[in-house]
């Protein structure tokens, strides 16, 4: 019986911490569901599992940390003729009609209503969650009305001493899209506020936790009681230190292992932005493109072409990706760096590659990631942006063997037709691993980056 | 819509982009995004924001780069 196990979701990480289990014994998870918050040293990020089974125990408690590799919970794999519900075959060996998959891999199951996140920062929604407590109903008294952790606490502690145990939003979501009376529910959660697990243990036909498990499994109801307050995830200062830690192991080890060479190349992006000025023209912000997405194309494709600069360096040697996984790197507010990949970045459409980043930067600054996306890129592209130095020679991620960088547009002078001319230039480098390569296939690299880039119309 | 209706609304959207930014200690002359540290998603999330919000969607071509708080809102109140 596989073990789900603290998934490594960076090379840089070493522990986790489990946050909030979002299934519970007896709960039916298909490949692609979120079951678990975890807090990385960097921030909550959501998990999947990758198999469809029944979960048969959870073996850690919410606000325990453990090492990479540790087994948090055991899922019984179902065979193929017994797998769940899938989209299309009928629930043949359930007890109990099965609902829309709890809970469901899309994004909204997993969230908030968006006003909640809009002012909410995540360690105090969760905390929110944890309690029971509804902020979209709270006067929050930090800057601009936002609900502060203090605000939280203090509902939470009003509520409990004028009776009545609280539901979670997501937990009153989840029983609306169920179509269960969430007051006949019994919550888990402090003070026995329902949480979205009730609700879903409540839908499979279970009864809802502390009555459902076997004295082996009695681990999760133990720990909401004494282990919730220190279920949040970490905020503030102790946050940023994390992030700095972690950081800080990658790049010693990358800058101590990796012998880098470094090379860079000046691009003309006027066609480039003359192209996208004249698609972007008309067009409601929604719908805008920023110049990232024309140059994460054209690194991925290059990428593509060049596969002895895509892959990883493994036990002394050179393993080719079995594709183009542009890791992104995007900076948190507040400080830290995070890079989600975009998957098979090569295969993607301009406007995906726009809506891709677009959702992998809000997303990794609210602290919902998911695991599947931050393990696997095969090379990673980091872009200063508008306010940023001229070129950036980063440091590689191990196990990569190449970073692209580019640094901010500038206005140059540049030969035209043998004429002095204004043109919008942008530096782009390489680091890149001399045990996988030497300066001649990186410099074909930026080459065909630079040719992309002269053809907009064409990436 | 008046100033304070603009402002009110450009604070709204900004606390979902930069939630940590206290926007009373800012310098509302000084080039938005480098007072609040904004890059250019953020930027266009802003805008984004501001038109789902307003109705309002500000053409590419009429921004500046260095707008500050106090030009975005009298566009706003402008148009």
């Amino acid at each position: 019986m596989p073990d789900f196990t603290m998934p490594s979701l960076g090379a840089d990480m070493e522990q986790g911490t489990l946050l909030e289990w979002r299934v519970g014994v007896g709960d039916h998870v298909r490949k692609g569901d979120i079951v678990a918050i975890i807090d990385t040293e960097k921030s909550t990020v959501e998990v999947e599992v990758f198999l469809n089974g029944v979960v048969e125990e959870l073996l850690v408690s919410p606000g325990t940390e453990v090492p990479v590799g540790t087994p948090l919970a055991r899922i019984r794999v179902e065979s193929a003729t017994t797998a769940t519900v899938g989209p299309a075959g009928p629930a043949e060996h359930l007890d109990a009609p099965l609902p829309p998959s709890p809970p469901s891999p899309a994004q909204p199951a997993a969230v908030e209503p968006r006003q909640d996140r809009k002012v909410l920062s995540p360690i105090v929604r969760h905390l929110a969650d944890e309690l029971g407590v509804d902020t979209g109903h709270l006067d929050g008294t930090g800057v601009g009305h936002r609900v502060t952790r203090s605000d939280v606490e203090h509902e939470a502690a009003r509520r409990m001493s004028s009776g009545g145990p609280g539901s979670s939003p997501l937990a009153r979501r989840r029983a609306s899209e169920l179509g269960i009376d969430i007051g006949a529910v019994t919550g888990s959660g402090e003070g026995g506020a329902v949480r979205e697990r009730d609700v879903s243990a409540a839908a499979i036909g279970s009864a809802p936790q502390p009555a459902a498990t076997t004295p082996a499994a009695t681990t999760p109801v133990a720990a909401t009681t004494p282990a919730a307050a220190t279920t949040a995830p970490k905020a503030g200062l102790e946050r940023q230190a994390s992030i700095r830690t972690a950081i800080a192991r990658l790049m010693t080890k990358a800058n101590r292992e990796i012998p880098h060479y470094h090379l860079s190349s000046t691009v003309d992006l006027h066609a480039a932005l003359d192209w996208l000025g004249h698609r972007n023209d008309g067009r409601p912000p929604a719908e805008r493109m920023l110049p990232a997405a024309l140059l994460l194309r054209a690194t991925a494709l290059s990428a593509a072409r060049h596969p002895e600069l895509n892959g990883f360096w493994i036990d002394d040697g050179f393993r080719p990706a079995d594709g183009v996984h542009l890791g992104v790197a995007i900076s948190l507010r507040g400080g830290g760096l995070i890079a989600p990949a975009i998957r098979d970045a090569d295969r993607r459409s301009l406007d995906d590659t726009m809506e891709v980043l677009r959702d992998l930067v809000a997303r990794a600054r609210q602290g919902s990631l998911r695991g599947s996306e931050l393990t696997g890129a095969s090379l990673t592209v980091t872009n200063l942006g508008d306010r940023g130095a001229e070129a950036v020679f980063g440091v590689i991620h191990p196990p990569q063997v190449t970073l692209v960088g580019f640094g901010r547009v500038v206005d140059r002078p540049w030969a035209v037709d043998g004429l002095v001319g204004v043109r919008p230039t942008v530096t782009a480098t390489l680091s890149a691993d001399h045990r996988a390569t030497d300066g001649h296939v990186g410099s074909r690299l930026l080459e065909t980056i630079d040719e992309l880039l002269q053809h907009p119309a064409d990436l | 819509m008046t100033d304070a209706e603009a402002r009110t609304v450009i604070a709204a959207v900004l606390r979902g982009i930069a939630p940590e930014v206290d926007l009373a200690m800012c310098d509302n002359t000084e080039p938005l995004g480098r007072e609040l540290d904004l890059d250019s998603m953020d930027m266009l999330a802003l805008l984004t924001g501001i038109g789902e919000r307003t109705g309002i969607d500000i053409p590419e071509t009429d921004i500046e780069a260095d707008w500050s708080l106090d030009d975005l809102a009298a566009y706003l109140v402008e148009t």
